[in-house]
This record gives C-alpha cells, sequence and structure tokens, in this order.
C-alpha cells in the first residue's frame, strides 16, 4: 500500500505541473495582447505597450514560464487586475465559500443517488428501475442553470417555500444558512443524481451477477443479508470514483447556479473576473478548482485502493 | 425476490440469421439491424422525435416562424403567452416562440463541430495511446489527466477572456477540452482490443502498427466510440448553453437560448417567467433527446 | 475409479435427489426456448451421480433448478424435483433460503470468483456456520475445524487470508468446506475442478470422495470431462438437448455404451492410447443443436447414423437395460453397425531433418521489481513432419516456449534458435517473410483468435497475400485450395466468426496458419474451447494435414489423451525447465522422471487406468521463487534428502532420444515404479520434501 501511495502521488505531482503548464500555455503562449485585452480596443498604441511593460508580459516565454511556476510552488498567484490585491486570499475565500453550497450539494445527493441506485439494481428491468434511469438520464442532461431557473420559478416564486437569493444575512446561523443555500444546492444536487445513481446500479448489477452474491445466496443468506455483506462494499467502489470526478464539474456548474441565486462564491468572483480580463484572478481560480479535483482523485484511488486488499497488502502470489 | 439476483436472462446466443447469399452486403444488412432494433425503443424514437424537430428549427429558422425573431413588435415587452404569442413576448417585445425556434440554431451548428473536434481528436489520441502503450501511453496519460482536472467552463471562461468571446473560440475550446474524455474511453477499449488472438495473429504475418490500428481494431472500437460521440454531443450542448448563459459566448442580440435565459432570468422575481423558461425547457428537451439517444445506442450495441 | 461400496438397498430410504420429467424454457423475447426436455434422473444417498454433456445439453441447468437458482426468465414448464421427498419448484422464497441452508449446498466452477475477493476466507467460511445459528465464537472455530478437515494444512493462517492470496485448488478447498458445513444431503458440484491444475485437480477430486464417504451424502457432480466423472461417481447420466438419453453405472457405460451418441462421443476420444498412426478418431456428423431449437421426437435424429423414420416422429422409449441401465433409442439391438473408422496406412512416423533447434533459451519477466525467469536454460529439438507435444501445468513456462518460437517474446541474452541452417531472428517483426511463413501459431479460443469485423475469406486472402506475396487470383485460388483441405464451403468462407460455430472457427484458425504453407505450427490447446465431439474432427484435420505437408506441430496440451494421439515426442515441463523428453511411447511407457509419473497418475481417465496413485501435497511453487537443487524436490514423491535440494539432477539417458533430469538411477527408477503400479499404495510427497518447501517460504516470504 506504501508503495501505491508513494506512486499515486508522484504522479498527481506530475499531473499539477501539467496542469499549471497547461493553463500557462493558454494565457501566455496563444496569441492575445493582455494590455490590450485590458484597456480595451480604443486605447492608444503607447499606453498599450507601457502596460505590458509594467505586467512583464514582454519577457520572454521560458522567464515568465519560470516566473509562473516559482508563483505555483509559493502558492503566489500575483495580485488582481482590477483591485491590485493579492488574488490568493480573495479566491480561497471565494472557494470557501462556494464548498458550503457544493458540499451541502453533495450532502442532499449522494445519499439519495446510492439508495436509488441500489434499488434499481435490485429491480433490475422492472418498472421502477426503467424509471429511475430514465429519470437519471433526463436530470443529468439539463443543464444546472435550466434547474436552478425552474427552481426559482416554481418553488421560489409560485410556491414561496423557499428564499430566491441564497446569500443569507450575515452571522445568521447555520440552520438559516442551509436554509438559503437550500435551493441552489438543490438544483445542483438533481444534476449529479443522474451519475451517481447509474454508476451505483452499473456496479450494484454486476456484483449481483458474480459468482461470490451466488455462493452467499447458496449458504442461505436472506437478500438483505447478502445486500449488507457482500453487496454493497463491492459495488460502490465504481460510485466512489464517479464521485470524487463530479467534484471536478461541481465547481464548474457552481458558476451558473452562482449567478442565478447571487450568491458570492467562486463562481461569482471567476464571472466578475472574466468581465474584467482579470487574468491573474482567472488563473488561480482555475488552478485551484484542478488542485481541488486532483485531491478529490488522489482520495477516492486511495479509498478504493484501500478497500482492494490486492494493493492493501501488496500481496504478490 | 430470490430470481431477481440470479445470473442474467438468456444464456442462449442470438440466433444467428440464415445466411442466403442475399444481394445486400453483410455491413448493410448488420447496419439495418441494428436500426430496426433501435427504432423498437420508445426512448430512441422520443429523442429522434425531438432533435429532429430542433434540426428543422435551425435549417428552416425565419421560414417558418410566425413572428421575426429579432424585429421588436413594438408592443409594451413582457406580454404573457396567449393565443397571438404562445410563448409570450420578451422584453423588447419579441415574440418568445419565434426566438425560441431560431435559437437552435446557433447551438445546433457549434456544439456538434465542438463535439466532432473533440471525438476526433481524442479518438486519435485513445488509439494511440491505447495500441502503442509504453512511454507514448504514460506522457500522454499524464496530458489525458491534466486536462481532465481543469474545470470545463472555468477553462472555458479563461481562454475566452484571452481570445475573445467568438463562435470559432467556443468551438475550438469545448473541442480540446472534450478531446481527453473520448481519448480516455477510446483508450480502454483499444486495449480491451489488443489483447485479443486476432491482433498477435496479425503481427505474426507482420502487419504493420498503423494497418493493426486501423484494419483490425478500429472497425471493432467503432461502436463505443460512435456512442461516446453522441454523449459528448448532448455534453458540448450542455457546456455551449451555459457559455452563453455566463455572457462569454454566443453574443447579443443572436436568440440562443442560454444568451436569452441570462438576458431575462433577472424578471423572474417580478413574475415574467415564460421569456425565461421557455429557452430553458428548449435546452433540457434538447440535451435530453440526445442522451436517450445516446442510451438506446449504447444498449442496442451491447446486446 | 469409482466407489466399491453399493448404494444402500433399503428402498424405504427417499432418493436424496428425484428429477421427475423436468421440462425448463428460457424465454428471449417472448418467445419460449426449451431447454430441458423431461429430464429424469434419481440420486440415492451416498451415490454419486455425474451428469455429461457437451454445451447446451443443459446439464449445469439441472444442477441450478434443484437448487432454484435460476435466472428469472427460466421457466418450469412441467415435472418436479424432489429432494427428500420435498417438491422444490414448489417452495416459496424462504422455504427455498431454508432449503438451501440445511438440505443443499453447491461447490462451483471457478472457485476465486466463488469467494468474495474484499473478505477474508475464514469470515466467509464460519459465515456459512452462523446462518445455521451458531454464535459468532462458536461459528469461527467451526470454520477452522471444516477447513482442517478438508486437508488444509495451517487453517489458522488460511483462516486469515483473502481469497487471491490463495491458490485455485485451495480456494475450492474452502468452498468446500463451506458446502460441508451444513451437512447437506445432496452436494451439487459444478465442473469443480475445471481450471485447476492437473496434480491438484487429482487432490481435490480424492478430497471429494473420502468427504462423500464420511458424510453420506448424495452427489450431482456436473462435468464435461468424462475422465472426472469415471473418477468420482458410481452412476452416470448422458445428457443430449435437454433429454438424458443413457443412465447406468458409469463404468459400465463408459466400457460398453449403449446409445448411438454416447457410442459417437466415446469413440471420438483419444483412449486407451491410440496413435495417429493407428486410425482416425471417429466424428458424429453434423454439429450441436442450437439451444433451444425445436427438435424432433429423438433429439439425436439429425446426427444418427442408425436414424430412421420412426426416430422423428415417435419418443424413442426409456429401454432397460437392466443393473440399473436405460438408453433411450429405438434401435439399440442394431449398435454393432456402428464401426470404427478403418485404420490408417501406417503413417511415417520417423523423422525428418532437424528443423528447429533451441539452444540455452532462458526467458527472464521483470515484475515488480523481481526477476521472474519463466524459462531456464531450454534446450530443444524439432524434426520435420514430427508433432512435439508440451505438457505441463501453470508456471510451466510452455506459453512462454511457445512464445519465444514465434518471436512474440524475446529470450534473455545467450539463447539461440536456428531454423534449419540460419539463426532466427529473436523478434518476430524483424525476420524475413521466409521466416514468418515459417512459424505460424494455432490459437486456443477460435472466439479471439479471428477479427469478428471480417469474413472468412477476408482473413484468409490477407494472410495468404501477406505471407506468400501471391497477388490477384492466385490468392483467391489458394484460399479456395486451403479451404478445401479444411472441409469449409464457398458459403462458410463468406460469413463472419460468429456465424460459424466453434469447430468452423477453429477451422479457419488452422487455415489461416496454413496460408503460407509452414514449416512448423505452434497449436496452443488447440482443443481445449471445443466440445468433444468437434475435437476429434479437428485432431483428424490437423493429422491429415501434417502428413501432407510434412509440417511440424509444437502441440500444447492439458490432455494427455490428445497429446498421445497426435505426438511423435513428449517433451515435459515444470518451472520452466524441461524435466523429460523423448519418444510418446517410451514416455508413456515408463520409466519416467517422477513429475512424470505423478502427472501420468493424477489426470482422469476415462479408462479407469490403473497407474499408480501419487497424489502430490504442496503447491506448484511461484517460478519467481524456485526451489534450489532440482526444483520438483519440494513436491517429489521420490526426494532423496540431502541429494534432491542441493545439487541440480544430471540429464540422464533413459534410452536413445529419452532423456530426463533426475538424480536417481534408471533401473532404480524402473523397478521402484513398476512396484508401485503393482501395489495399491498412495504415494505421497514426504514430510522432508516439505519442510523443504516450507524453509524456502520461510526464506522469501511472499
Amino acid at each position: 500500500m506504501v508503495r501505491f501511495i508513494a506512486r499515486r502521488l508522484l504522479l498527481a505531482v506530475i499531473t499539477l505541473w501539467l496542469l499549471a503548464t497547461i493553463v500557462f500555455v493558454i494565457t501566455n503562449v496563444l496569441p492575445n495582447n493582455v494590455g490590450r485585452t485590458i484597456l480595451g480596443p480604443f486605447a492608444p498604441e503607447e499606453t498599450v505597450n507601457a502596460l505590458n511593460e509594467r505586467l512583464g508580459t514582454n519577457r520572454p516565454i521560458l522567464v515568465r514560464y519560470v516566473d509562473s511556476l516559482r508563483g505555483l510552488v509559493t502558492l503566489d498567484f500575483g495580485n488582481s487586475f482590477v483591485s491590485g490585491k493579492a488574488v490568493l486570499p480573495q479566491v480561497v475565500g471565494a472557494v470557501g465559500r462556494s464548498a458550503k453550497l457544493a458540499g451541502l450539494a453533495l450532502l442532499i445527493t449522494i445519499p439519495i443517488s446510492i439508495a436509488a441506485g441500489l434499488y434499481a439494481a435490485r429491480r433490475r428491468d422492472r418498472f421502477a428501475d426503467r424509471a429511475i434511469v430514465l429519470l437519471g438520464v433526463t436530470l443529468s442532461s439539463i443543464p444546472e442553470f435550466v434547474t436552478g431557473t425552474i427552481l426559482v420559478v416554481v418553488v421560489g416564486v409560485g410556491l414561496r417555500w423557499l428564499p430566491v437569493l441564497a446569500t443569507a444575512p450575515d452571522n445568521a446561523d447555520v440552520l438559516t444558512q442551509i436554509r438559503f443555500l437550500l435551493m441552489p444546492a438543490i438544483a445542483m444536487a438533481i444534476v449529479y443524481f443522474g451519475y451517481i445513481a447509474r454508476m451505483t446500479r452499473a456496479g450494484t448489477i454486476e456484483v449481483l451477477q458474480s459468482d461470490y452474491t451466488r455462493t452467499a445466496l447458496m449458504k442461505g443468506l436472506t437478500t438483505g443479508q447478502t445486500m449488507r455483506r457482500h453487496v454493497v462494499r463491492n459495488a460502490l467502489v465504481p460510485t466512489v470514483a464517479v464521485i470524487a470526478v463530479q467534484i471536478g464539474y461541481l465547481f464548474g456548474g457552481i458558476i451558473a447556479v452562482e449567478k442565478i441565486f447571487n450568491y458570492n462564491g467562486m463562481g461569482s468572483t471567476m464571472l466578475f473576473a472574466a468581465q474584467h480580463k482579470d487574468l491573474p484572478m482567472l488563473t488561480a481560480g482555475v488552478i485551484i478548482i484542478g488542485i481541488v479535483y486532483m485531491l478529490a482523485t488522489l482520495a477516492a484511488d486511495l479509498i478504493m485502493a484501500w478497500m482492494n486488499p490486492r494493493i492493501r497488502l501488496d500481496a504478490e502470489r | 425476490m430470490v430470481e431477481s439476483t440470479a445470473p442474467s436472462p438468456s444464456p442462449l446466443p442470438t440466433p444467428v440469421p440464415a445466411t442466403g447469399s442475399g444481394a445486400m452486403s453483410e455491413r448493410a444488412r448488420a447496419r439495418r439491424e441494428l436500426i430496426l432494433l433501435l427504432l423498437r425503443r420508445r426512448a430512441f424514437l422520443i429523442g429522434v422525435v425531438v432533435l429532429v424537430i430542433w434540426v428543422v428549427c435551425a435549417v428552416l429558422g425565419e421560414r417558418i416562424t410566425p413572428y421575426d425573431p429579432f424585429n421588436a413588435f413594438f408592443l409594451p415587452g413582457h406580454q404573457p403567452p396567449s393565443p397571438a404569442h404562445l410563448f409570450g413576448t420578451d422584453r423588447l417585445g419579441r415574440d418568445v416562440l419565434s426566438r425560441v425556434m431560431v435559437g437552435s440554431r446557433d447551438v445546433l451548428i457549434v456544439a456538434p463541430l465542438a463535439a466532432l473536434l473533440g471525438v476526433g481528436v481524442g479518438t486519435l489520441l485513445g488509439l494511440v495511446m491505447g495500441y502503442y502503450r509504453g512511454i507514448v501511453d504514460d506522457i500522454l496519460s499524464r496530458v489525458v489527466e491534466a486536462f481532465l482536472a481543469l474545470p470545463v467552463i472555468l477553462v472555458a471562461l479563461l481562454t475566452l477572456v484571452v481570445l475573445g468571446s467568438s463562435s470559432v473560440v467556443v468551438v475550438f475550446v469545448v473541442g480540446v477540452l472534450f478531446a481527453p474524455i473520448v481519448a480516455r474511453t477510446v483508450r480502454s477499449a483499444v486495449l480491451s482490443e489488443r489483447q485479443l488472438d486476432y491482433v498477435t495473429a496479425a503481427k505474426l504475418r507482420g502487419e504493420t502498427g498503423l494497418f493493426i490500428l486501423s484494419r483490425e481494431i478500429f472497425p471493432n472500437v467503432l461502436g463505443p466510440t460512435v456512442v461516446e460521440m453522441t454523449v459528448r454531443f448532448g455534453y458540448a450542448i450542455f457546456t455551449v448553453a451555459t457559455l452563453s448563459f455566463l455572457g462569454v459566448g454566443l453574443q447579443p442580440p443572436s436568440p440562443d437560448w442560454g444568451l436569452t435565459v441570462s438576458q431575462e432570468y433577472a424578471n423572474m422575481i417580478a413574475g415574467i417567467w415564460w421569456p425565461t423558461l421557455f429557452p430553458a425547457l428548449a435546452i433540457a428537451s434538447t440535451v435530453i433527446a440526445i442522451n436517450l439517444i445516446a442510451d438506446s445506442l449504447q444498449s442496442v450495441l451491447n446486446e | 475409479m469409482t466407489l466399491t461400496a453399493p448404494p444402500p438397498q433399503d428402498t424405504a430410504l427417499k432418493a436424496a435427489l428425484r428429477v421427475e420429467d423436468l421440462a425448463l424454457s428460457y424465454v428471449v423475447r417472448g418467445i419460449p426456448r426449451p431447454v430441458l426436455r423431461g429430464v429424469t434422473f434419481e440420486i440415492r444417498p451416498g451415490e454419486s451421480y455425474g451428469l455429461v454433456g457437451e454445451s447446451g445439453c443443459g446439464k449445469s441447468t439441472t444442477a441450478y433448478a434443484a437448487v432454484r437458482y435460476l435466472p428469472r426468465n427460466a421457466v418450469i414448464t412441467g415435472g418436479r424435483i424432489l429432494v427428500s421427498g420435498d417438491d422444490v419448484t414448489k417452495m416459496n422464497d424462504e422455504q427455498v433460503r431454508q432449503f438451501r441452508m440445511h438440505h443443499v449446498s453447491m461447490v462451483y466452477q471457478d472457485p476465486g470468483a466463488a469467494l468474495n475477493p474484499t473478505t477474508k476466507v475464514g469470515p466467509q467460511v464460519a459465515e456459512a456456520f452462523a446462518v445455521l445459528g451458531q454464535p459468532r465464537k462458536e461459528a469461527e472455530a467451526s470454520a477452522i475445524k471444516a477447513l482442517q478437515r478438508v486437508q488444509i494444512a495451517d487453517p489458522e493462517r488460511v483462516y486469515q487470508r483473502y481469497p487471491h492470496q490463495l491458490s485455485g485448488g485451495m480456494q475450492q478447498r474452502a468452498v468446500i468446506a463451506m458446502a460441508l458445513a451444513s451437512d447437506p444431503k445432496l452436494l451439487v458440484l459444478d465442473e469443480p475442478t475445471t481450471g485447476l491444475d492437473a496434480t491438484v485437480e487429482a487432490s481435490v477430486l480424492d478430497l471429494v470422495r473420502s468427504l462423500q464417504a464420511e458424510t453420506n451424502a448424495a452427489v450431482l457432480l456436473i462435468a464435461h470431462n468424462l475422465g472426472v466423472i469415471r473418477t468420482i461417481c458410481d452412476r452416470v447420466g448422458v445428457m443430449y438437448a435437454g433429454k438424458i438419453v443413457e443412465e447406468g453405472d458409469a463404468a459400465a457405460v463408459f466400457e460398453r455404451p449403449q446409445h448411438p451418441y454416447t457410442l459417437g462421443l466415446l469413440r471420438s476420444l483419444p483412449r486407451h492410447g491410440i496413435r495417429k498412426s493407428q486410425r482416425p478418431l471417429a466424428t458424429i456428423p453434423g454439429s450441436l443443436p442450437q439451444i433451444g431449437a425445436d427438435l424432433p421426437a429423438c433429439v439425436f435424429v439429425d446426427r444418427c447414423p442408425l436414424a430412421t423414420e420412426i426416430c422423428r416422429t415417435v419418443d424413442p422409449p426409456n429401454v432397460d437395460l437392466g443393473g440399473g441401465r436405460t438408453s433411450r433409442c429405438h434401435h439399440i439391438d442394431r449398435l454393432g453397425e456402428l464401426t470404427e473408422p478403418p485404420a490408417s496406412a501406417g503413417q511415417d512416423t520417423a523423422h525428418g531433418e532437424l528443423t528447429l533447434s533451441l539452444s540455452n533459451v532462458s526467458k527472464t519477466f521483470r515484475q515488480s521489481g523481481h526477476d521472474v525467469p519463466a524459462l531456464v536454460k531450454v534446450d530443444l529439438d524439432m524434426f520435420d513432419g514430427e508433432t512435439l507435444g508440451l505438457v505441463g501445468e501453470s508456471g510451466s513456462g510452455k506459453s512462454t516456449l511457445a512464445k519465444t518460437i514465434l518471436g512474440i517474446e524475446t529470450p534473455d541474452v545467450g539463447g539461440e534458435l536456428e531454423l534449419d541452417d540460419h539463426r532466427l531472428n529473436p523478434k518476430s517483426m524483424e525476420r524475413p517473410t521466409e521466416d514468418k511463413r515459417s512459424i505460424q501459431m494455432v490459437f486456443q479460443n477460435p472466439e479471439s483468435a479471428l477479427n469478428r469485423g471480417w469474413t472468412a475469406r477476408q482473413i484468409l486472402s490477407r494472410s495468404v497475400s501477406k505471407l506468400t506475396g501471391l497477388k490477384g487470383k492466385a490468392v483467391g485460388e489458394r484460399v479456395d485450395k486451403l479451404a478445401a483441405s479444411l472441409r469449409l464451403s464457398q458459403r462458410h468462407l463468406d460469413l463472419k466468426p460468429r456465424q460459424l460455430s466453434g469447430g468452423l472457427k477453429q477451422r479457419v484458425a488452422i487455415a489461416r496458419a496454413f496460408a503460407g504453407d509452414p514449416r512448423i505450427v505452434v497449436a496452443d490447446e488447440p482443443t481445449s474451447a471445443l466440445d468433444v465431439s468437434v475435437q476429434a474432427a479437428i485432431l483428424n484435420l490437423l493429422s491429415d494435414l501434417q502428413s501432407e505437408n510434412k509440417t511440424s506441430y509444437l502441440l500444447i496440451s492439458h490432455d494427455l489423451g490428445v497429446v498421445r494421439y497426435l505426438a511423435d515426442r513428449i517433451a515435459v515441463m515444470y518451472l520452466g525447465r524441461i524435466m523429460e523428453v523423448g519418444e510418446s511411447e517410451n514416455v508413456f511407457r515408463g520409466p519416467n522422471h517422477p513429475y512424470t509419473e505423478a502427472l501420468l497418475s493424477a489426470i482422469p481417465n476415462v479408462d479407469g487406468a490403473a497407474t499408480a496413485r501419487i497424489r502430490l501435497e504442496g503447491e506448484i511453487p511461484s517460478p519467481a521463487n524456485p526451489p534450489s537443487g532440482c526444483v520438483f524436490h519440494t513436491r517429489c514423491h521420490r526426494f532423496i534428502k540431502n541429494l534432491c535440494e542441493v545439487t541440480e539432477p544430471p540429464l540422464i539417458e533413459v534410452e536413445p532420444g529419452h532423456l530426463m533430469k533426475c538424480h536417481i538411477p534408471v533401473d532404480e527408477l524402473r523397478r521402484l515404479q513398476a512396484k508401485a503400479r503393482q501395489e495399491d499404495v498412495v504415494l505421497t510427497t514426504p514430510p522432508e520434501a516439505l519442510e523443504a518447501a516450507a524453509a524456502i517460504a520461510a526464506d522469501n516470504p511472499g
């Protein structure tokens, strides 16, 4: 297991480096003129050049590359073009707020999706199964901003059950905060329900068809006992992987949701940065979320490895 | 309850078709069989019907809309749905139904192009990675993983800021960001084919790698690739619509669905729901339709 | 070899399993397809009954029906299944569960898959006891006792292991331990030893026999290997297309079959040591019916040489032949008309020139930091027109040897491959076309050996043009010629692999190998994936092709009957080394290397051959961690302490052309082995050898 962890960490570091490089390529190699982008098409040439000089965008590529890597390692992502202040604290704060929303969404969707997946697998090809699969396919096709919109119209405006704006008043207690975050969280949870439920279903079906499930039933175990002791553990392994991957998509879709519900999380921050051409802010956001995704997949890989005795014991047989 | 956990039904092989030497070639016959199987599925039919409706709207556009989608009707805006305007009018007095119908065009051009780009590049990558393995695979896998770690919408935002918002850039960005996922799927399909003995047999008669990849392996991984392409198409619409919603995709006065939603959603609180809801439903219906098609394809190909 | 105790004659004793006229269909796309068409048989307590047949005959379905483990689309359309008097088909779910808990147990084909990979083995065995109501501590103790009972040497240690850490034999023993927990009235075994190595298979079969004698359970054994049935079962039922066509005492049925199908089946097996030079194998014309097809009254009529009109319309009666034997046929009296194929004009088995020569070939793989020697210093010669049989269990290196010859794997530095008079390039890709044509392969699994997207004609044409350089019409002509010699019709050529049966696919694969007129064809288990009735045709074809083209075969097989039939010379491999090599007859006659001796004794023989009984203990060592001195010493039943584990044995010559590596002198071996054949004692690995094995394991854990 130790060897596995070491190898996985090494790969993660390499991937991180590649990630940073890709971002660098986008911001520095693709044809663009930073000064021009900031000042707009009507600014005079000299002002643009002066700005570029100041921002250091005219230096040779290699120098800029090394600089960006150094910044990555020291966690210094530079200063915002808009506010002039250091970018990282702002991004981290925003990510933290988004994490609350994402966390609530996951908290809602994971138990329901897994339960649905298990239920569908048990009643395979019967009505309940088909309904759940269809529901999953349908719901996961709908972009978050669409579900958010529909929710707002139906639940927020029509039925008036939940507040429409997600930002609770300052110093609100946890329960109130949750009340405010509930609709956007549900909007996101709906999308991910489809993936997680279907993956759980597929994993469970495979386990249900396996020989060792047959052995358990032939020993005389009830289906309930079989499910609990033999099926669920093995079926959830691919689900763990899916959940990790979804965490990456979560932070993508969250932007749209935050816009609709007017929540000051990472999505809004990034959107603002995009509208104001604040490259350092955007870059930092991309890299931080990339790191979050990598950590999530790393954790998922480690969990799955731990659950697999072959890897856990490093046994060679 | 016991039965539901027994092995999956039908250990019987699919009946071998009678082999009269008909005029139809083997491939054509297989294709027709496939289509017939698909047509029997309700999900597939629904998906195709919906998609066709939107494609017709996109192609015929203004010729079949009840009103001109771009010209304001010079009435006060935000009329609720009525017999004259089935979907109501938007803030500038334009007929929502007409705008929704024409709004399909941009999405249905940009998204398929992006999907095609992604699938094309991804398939090539996947084939090479899966077949040659070794150091090429190791390096490319790292790159693929790095791309997968990037949040698609955010990176699209970043790139669109750098390069400016235009349809071409959207196609390019979404396509490139989709390629790694396709590559992964194709790679794993190639990996399982590669182990089969017919590949060894080909090597034993001295076939080049290129031959084996293109003539032996690729036709057999076509199935999963086609499914993947359909799925990517759905995601592409999803992503392009979201980007338009965020304001970095297509620009006004385009009647693009995502853009429309972003322009009108603030009015929902005031109770004006129709200019937002209908484009939103249009997006949802298109992506659902495509996913239904993809799902049916996958089930049929797996049989 | 069967149990000698006759079943109890007490008629008041209820049959442990009684299947009455069982009819079962699978519903596919709304249409019910009959799989079992009225199966009737009975097993008494303490008796072992074998159901034998080819793929699709319904034997597994019968077994699973008896335990009510059927897929949702299986429908029992008639008949009953009575276990100790209770009708299984009428039970509800809870009753079925109780039934499985107390009355019946099952042992499966793939023991590794039958165990939960993420749970330790011990608790899984204990669960079988806990289900019966034992509290946890007691169940654990029972589990350890059960593991001991199945002859697992270190039960506490095995208790703590995960399934993947155990060998196949150990896994199956654990599964058997689980099965016996409830002291079942009926024990069902579904291909329990398929996939296990020969020597391991033998000890597992022994275990089953001894346990059965202890527990007096009734045993239902499903197998396609007639040798296994003969070894374990008292009685046998031969199934074809969902019906039992013949039933009776196992030895009697196999010696004097009384049904055309059984007769054909037994005649198509290479039995009683026949060789290709004596006569071709009998084949059953036609092919197995499609599962679920509608069949005439006698299911065998389309392939039966004795068939007449009545067979199509009237159900053949179940004729009682006395002594518990029955046969379902209209024409039992005419069985004598079925004669064996005529003897072949004695084939020229004198081998020709030296074709292929391997010297000092070794192959070491690197696996996670360890060196795994798959082949160690192998010297081997092959001659024109001869078949060299390569025999060995897992880890023996026979596949690696084949791949090295083909150039798919490259040998370590120092090894040389020579074809005729020139050196062979170790990499297939770098060989000239001439050499590529000369050495070709037939694979084990015809499914994966042919590209499912190509037609047979395309497959053959491509091979012909690539290997021979022919163009245009010449290619087509050669393809037609190849098809003819493999008895493939023009119609077959236009089909894709999935439209061809297993036997036809294999013929296409063989034709492909012969496309370039090869000198040597490597055949890796060419018939293992095929049904018995199809094997014979393929073996005959291979034999004919060899005598026509003077091709040499390197035949890899675990089936000694096939090897004995086809091979002129045999090489026995163990852990990457050749233990013995010589002419077939000489090797089979003896004296043998102790490993060969054990192997010959282990393989279940449908003739119930009287060889010495040797049961090797211990596991096959891992190639990564080979024993010192003679690599076989850790299991050798003729182990000599302080000699065999210290020095590598010398190469000794038994007779010209027959070599082996052993410390024991030839005459001594001859004497000892003759003695073993006469006495009815079981020879087994002595404790000193097992200690030596343990010492090695201790030195190199994991």
